[in-house]
């Protein structure tokens, strides 16, 4: 059965997104990911280190471009001039690649999303030709905004980045997904392989995780339960959920029983 | 010359963006270069030629979610 994910007119087997934040060392950034068989990873950009060891080892020779779909992100950024300034350096940095994760945050202890510059950032990406990822609230009317501006995927909260509280509120993510014509990416909230499956049985067509995998006790293995859990999630959706109903309804055969 | 390289003041030996990479022995390495908040892009690396005061940032891929 063909079950793909299209984003900015490309074709991914998989509906996990990772990223490559926490992780005790490149190593085992590079395990976790091969093993949750995810095609697109986020990076983030920041700063060469003046005077590091020369021979300091570098993200994208574990995580190469080559294998995966890079996504920087502009994480760290709380205005829209910053956020575009980061992605027009990714841009550089990645040799003109234009799929970028938007995120503008409004403050630390939150790091919910500032809509309104997440609104004009993604507006000035997209005039100057990038394709736009775009983490926001669970906002359905912001989301639609974002949507009919042309991001190339929209992707509310499930709950506060690295909190782990899973999907606090899955009738906005609903409502969400009931208008969108774009993919809806559950990004952040998600603590363990049980809130991703739920993601998905909603019909969300994909989730972007990094704490999760990285603060658990063991990533690598928790990189393989999340696998599972976003392709069984799919499967249910896709199967089609029974009915809730108030009272039972015997699975045995009533008739014939001995007595 | 004296610039400011991602906030820190540093004397380059010699002129262009490739003089400055190859000091900082990040030769080879994937960056971006900015000079004055404006990109450079990495084919003009060798020929542009940076000014006493010149503000550069050299930004590089680091994990993130």
């Amino acid at each position: 059965m063909s079950d793909s994910l299209h984003i900015a007119g490309k074709t991914y087997q998989s509906r996990l997104l990772i990223g490559t934040g926490k992780y005790k060392d490149f190593d085992e950034t590079r395990q976790a990911i091969e093993t949750s068989g995810a095609e697109i990873v986020t990076v983030a950009i920041r700063r060469t280190n003046i005077g590091q060891n020369a021979d300091e080892p570098n993200l994208l020779d574990f995580i190469s471009p080559d294998r995966y779909t890079i996504l920087p992100n502009t994480a760290g950024c709380y205005s829209a001039e910053e956020a575009v300034r980061c992605c027009k350096l990714a841009r550089e940095l990645l040799d003109g690649h234009d799929l970028v994760k938007l995120e503008v945050l409004g403050d630390q202890k939150t790091l919910y999303p500032n809509i309104t510059h997440t609104l004009q950032a993604a507006r000035e990406l997209i005039d100057d030709g990038f394709k736009v990822m775009v983490y926001t609230n669970d906002d359905p009317i912001v989301a639609r905004e974002l949507e009919d501006m042309g991001c190339v995927a929209v992707m509310p909260l499930g709950s506060l980045i690295g909190s782990g509280l899973g999907i606090l509120n899955p009738h906005n993510i609903k409502l969400i997904m009931e208008e969108a014509n774009v993919p809806i990416i559950v990004d952040a909230g998600v603590g363990t392989a049980s809130d991703a499956a739920i993601a998905m049985e909603m019909g969300c067509d994909g989730v972007l995780l990094n704490s999760a995998v990285a603060h658990a006790n063991q990533p690598v293995l928790m990189a393989s339960a999340m696998k599972k859990a976003i392709e069984a999630g799919r499967e249910a959706f896709l199967a089609g959920r029974m009915p809730r109903k108030a009272y039972a309804s015997a699975s045995s055969p009533l008739d014939g029983i001995s007595r | 010359m004296k610039l400011t390289v991602n906030g820190d003041t540093l004397t380059l030996q010699g002129t262009t963006i490739t003089d400055l990479v190859n000091q900082l022995a990040l030769t080879g390495r994937r960056l971006a270069v900015e000079v004055n908040r404006e990109i450079v892009p990495k084919s003009q690396h060798g020929d542009y030629a940076l000014q006493d005061g010149d503000v550069v940032e050299i930004v590089h891929a680091i994990g993130g979610g």
